[in-house]
């Protein structure tokens, strides 16, 4: 059994890491909105509510970075430099591979900095 | 590596040409208005746009004189309220987005070496479209009826029928009308740069102007749908008084902002990329280099996308959500500064590593930049909460709003005025005039708008219509006003450089100022877009393919004759652009301008309760777009290959996921579904707000819903056992199954109404029935056009259209019904099954 899945070659691949983003931020805006507006729901204090959007936020980190070791690979391990701009398949996917990168990389900060607030913030606060 | 075909012989070459020409060509006399040629449709979009823009102008100088002096009576409050809110609609959509629509319909054919846009009736029936809606709300100002409320229109002002009078329904219909003509042109151009680029031209090869309008595409797809969704439960409100927005029965305000926002948000990005996009063209040219950092600004056109799709919420600091979900938001809106500042980087580090030629669109350029970062870090400065409280609905607001709009996207727009004008008409515009222009708009945009962050600092509300004498606001005001009519004269003199007379001017060049990408090939005197499709191997292809623009004129490449005499273009594949199929393009018609003409004409029924006149207009528009789908699409060609050149021979036909009519079904049902999202998540909003979301009111059973969700299940697997027929060539199961599939739906969509219908839910009473009943209207509409569909492909089948190899509409049609089954799944489990589980 392989480890690391197989390269795939798509153009959607691209849109990895803003598309985890997108779920982390859904995730954390809907569970504080609802905790918030129903406290009694399940019972939870908001510190639970911090350790939730904490274990998101590392599932969400570990992804990020699974696609971006995923990306890399298909960058060929950075051997190559850019602009990559021949025109064959093999610097479309290196291309590819750099653009994705460069995705897992600012989302990676941007799913850092959604879940900032919840270190700092200790009740919902209205 | 592919090379050109053989030299034609010169009477060859005349004759490709004369025919190509004929096809191709404008029909005279007042049908010119029936050409759905991109080249037309897209200056004439963009002339609009022009005119609506120097409209909302004239309505902001008023504004200005209006608040020179304090306490001045120039105009009434009212008629000020007015003017404010059509200022901010008018700018937003009939400026804004319609102008990224036009330049990209003009240019992104021939800078992707493609003749057309796949569906050119599609874009001049979104032309027609915005021309109508905006002439409607732009109109009703003269009627003292305009829309009264702000841009935003909040409830419950805009929600009381006393108060906002009919304006408020001007602005939901007639706008309502402009968000189709731009998912519209969202579909028409994602498959035109997915599924049209030049062969060749692999996605690390696409111009950046491409990149950032498939990223704007798509945000249209996510971001227009929400606003969809606020306005039919606005209309609602309005129109049969079921409560949305309305507290005393369960309604509330702030689902409209959140829908506004959730559109409004990536709005601003939708009008901002484009016009950065014009400046990865310019920048380039003018530093005699290709683009530093190519995947950079993917980076940025991509991340941006996304990203602004987490910052609605910062326009609603002020309204009393928790603070830790505004922190969210808040941190969101720090982290869009990151992608936006790579491409600002980019351009700079492009220009320092070439040698810039300050010619004036790079000033319109290099200005616009400059004014925009200065709205982009008083942005950062509003993206802080409690910074926010302070600057919330003051000028600050209004002077960060001009900045980042103006800078980055009117300058950018104006640069792009006097790039790309010599494409237009062969003459190029004048330097001096566009230099005069330049320090005007930027000397006067600065003395207009700097001034409104202090004035708001020293706390003038936005939207009031005067103010009296001793609030320390006059020097500053007066200030703004002069700047603003500076601006505007720099603004006129742009209108003029474009409109004076120019016949005795030499023809410019081609590629006057030497740039790299194929737009500049295209001839203004032509319409046939290239005369041949080239195969494209560089991002710069004039730069670094020296001889090809001879070889494309010359004829060697793809479809360089029309021999059938149809329009035609190529399509390729999405990563390579490996050629696929050729395209027969639909030409010349009447039938977008009656389908637009009569749509417009049921909204505007809708808005005055014309009921009979609102219902003839549908049925007609009904009528004209079945006559247009049934002699203009899935046509079944004389043959089934055709040689296209340079020893390649070509499928007719596609159907299924290789065909572009496949794709632009698949896209429009990606829009409709975040359309569908935003009623589930009112849902559940509305479920949040109240102890009891319920209010203890009857809902629709568990019964009637399952069997309605289940009966929906049945229809789509008969669709789906049409489709497999079909590929069997089983015509008798075919036409069965399509048969079973109609009457499955009717009796679902019975099935659907009876839960709501058989429990007296009231949709007046409170909010809880009236959610329930739009879900289940928004898949009962849903399912009619299914059945719609399906008696279609029936219609086809008995006219012996639809056959194993020439399956395209059953597929599209299965494809639709994929998305109709999951929307039925959810609406049917969400209202039967989530009341109960509380």
């Amino acid at each position: 059994m392989r480890l690391l899945p197989r390269e795939i070659e798509t153009f959607w691949t691209l849109f990895t890491g803003p598309a985890i983003w997108a779920g982390h931020f859904l995730i954390c805006y809907a569970s504080a909105a609802i905790f918030c507006a129903k406290p009694a729901l399940l019972g939870m204090e908001f510190n639970s509510l911090r350790l939730g959007i904490a274990f998101v936020t590392v599932v969400a980190l570990v992804a990020i970075a699974l696609s971006a070791f995923l990306a890399w690979r298909q960058w060929g391990f950075g051997a190559h430099d850019p602009p990559h701009d021949d025109p064959t398949r093999h610097d479309r996917l290196l291309f590819q591979g750099f653009a994705t990168l460069l995705l897992a990389g600012l989302s990676f900060v941007a799913v850092l900095m959604t879940a900032l607030p919840v270190i700092f913030v200790s009740e919902c606060l209205r | 590596m592919t090379v050109p075909g053989p030299r034609a012989s010169d009477e060859e070459r005349a004759a490709q040409s004369e025919r190509l020409r004929k096809v191709w060509e404008n029909p005279r006399g007042w049908r010119y208005w029936t050409s759905v040629n991109n080249t037309q449709v897209g200056l004439w979009y963009a002339s609009t746009a022009f005119i609506f823009l120097l409209f909302a102008g004239a309505l902001a100088l008023i504004m200005r004189a209006q608040l020179a002096w304090p306490d001045s009576d120039l105009v009434s409050a009212d008629f000020y309220n007015q003017l404010f809110t059509l200022h901010g609609t008018v700018m937003m959509f009939l400026f804004a987005v319609p102008i990224f629509e036009a330049v990209a319909i003009f240019l992104l054919p021939p800078m992707i070496g493609a003749r057309e846009l796949p569906f050119p009736r599609l874009g001049a029936f979104g032309f027609w479209s915005f021309f109508l809606g905006g002439i409607f709300v732009c109109g009703s100002i003269f009627f003292d009826a305009a829309p009264s409320s702000g841009w935003f229109m909040y409830p419950p002002l805009a929600t009381d029928e006393k108060l906002s009078g009919i304006g408020a329904d001007i602005w939901l219909l007639g706008l309502s009308f402009i968000e189709v003509a731009s998912i519209a042109a969202a579909v028409e151009l994602i498959v035109g740069i997915m599924k049209c680029r030049a062969p060749g031209m692999r996605i690390n090869l696409m111009p950046l102007f491409a990149w950032y309008l498939l990223i704007v595409a798509g945000m249209i797809l996510f971001a227009f749908p929400p606003l969809i969704a606020g306005d039919i439960l606005f209309e609602m409100q309005r129109m049969f008084d079921w409560p949305f927005f309305d507290p005393a029965r369960g309604g509330d305000p702030l689902l409209w902002q959140h829908l506004f926002w959730i559109f409004g948000h990536p709005e601003v990005y939708i009008i901002f990329l484009p016009a950065i996009a014009l400046l990865a063209m310019i920048v380039p040219t003018f530093s005699r280099r290709p683009i530093v950092g190519y995947s950079w600004i993917v980076l940025a056109a991509v991340g941006t996308g996304f990203l602004s799709f987490g910052l609605w919420v910062h326009h609603m600091f002020a309204t009393g959500l928790p603070q830790i979900s505004l922190a969210f938001f808040s941190a969101a809106s720090e982290a869009v500064a990151i992608p936006t500042a790579v491409q600002i980087f980019v351009f700079i580090a492009t220009m320092l590593a070439g040698r810039v030629i300050l010619s004036t669109p790079m000033l319109f350029g290099a200005g616009g930049i400059a004014i925009f970062v200065i709205g982009g870090l008083t942005g950062v400065m509003v993206a802080i909460a409690p910074f926010d409280w302070q600057a919330h609905d003051t000028y600050f607001v209004v002077a960060h709003l001009h900045y980042v709009l103006i800078g980055g996207m009117l300058f950018p727009v104006a640069a792009g005025i006097y790039y790309y004008y010599p494409l237009i008409d062969a003459k190029r515009l004048s330097d001096t005039l566009g230099r005069i222009a330049f320090w005007l708009m930027f000397v006067g945009f600065n003395v207009t708008f700097f001034p409104m962050h202090l004035t708001g600092l020293l706390g003038m509300p936005r939207r009031v219509f005067t103010y009296p004498a001793d609030l320390g606001w006059n020097f500053l005001n007066l200030v703004s006003s002069v700047g603003a009519y500076v601006f505007a004269f720099g603004v006129l003199i742009v209108v003029w450089d474009v409109l004076r007379p120019k016949h005795r001017e030499p023809r410019a060049e081609q590629n006057p100022w030497n740039a790299g990408t194929l737009e500049w090939i295209s001839e203004p005197e032509e319409n046939w877009g290239v005369r041949s499709v080239p195969f494209v191997s560089s991002r710069y292809p004039l730069w670094e393919q020296p001889t090809l623009a001879r070889e494309i004129s010359e004829g060697r490449w793809y479809l360089p004759d029309a021999k059938e005499g149809r329009r035609e273009g190529l399509v390729t594949s999405v990563l390579d652009a490996r050629p696929e199929q050729v395209l027969r393009v639909g030409g010349t018609s009447k039938v977008t301008i009656v389908s637009a003409f009569s749509l417009g004409a049921v909204f505007i029924a809708l808005t005055f309760k014309w009921w009979i006149a609102g219902a003839i207009a549908a049925f007609t528009c009904f009528c004209a777009i079945l006559y247009w789908l049934w002699t203009g699409t899935a046509e079944i060609p004389e043959k089934p290959e055709k040689d296209v050149g340079v020893g390649l021979a070509l499928p007719l036909y596609a159907s299924g996921p290789s065909s572009v009519g496949w794709w632009a079904m698949f896209i429009t049902m990606v829009g409709d579904s975040t359309a569908f999202a935003s009623l589930i998540f009112g849902y559940f909003f509305y479920w949040t707000i109240h102890e009891d979301f319920t209010a203890s009111s009857a809902g629709p059973g568990m019964m009637w819903p399952l069997v309605s969700a289940a009966l929906f299940v049945f229809a789509w697997l008969a669709t789906l056992a049409a489709r497999h027929f079909n590929a069997l060539e089983r015509t008798a199961f075919v036409r069965a199954a399509l048969i079973m599939a109609l009457a499955l739906t009717a009796v679902a969509s019975a099935a659907g109404i009876a839960g709501p219908w058989l429990h007296a839910m009231n949709p007046t009473a409170h909010v809880y029935p009236a959610i329930v009943w739009v879900l289940v209207c928004w898949t009962v509409v849903h399912a009619a056009v299914g059945a719609a569909m399906i008696a279609y492909c029936l219609a086809r089948s008995l006219a012996g259209r639809l056959t194993k190899t020439h399956d395209m509409d059953l597929r599209n049609v299965a494809l639709y019904w994929h998305f109709l089954a999951i929307t039925a799944l959810i609406t049917f489990f969400v209202i039967g099954l989530f009341p109960e589980a509380l």
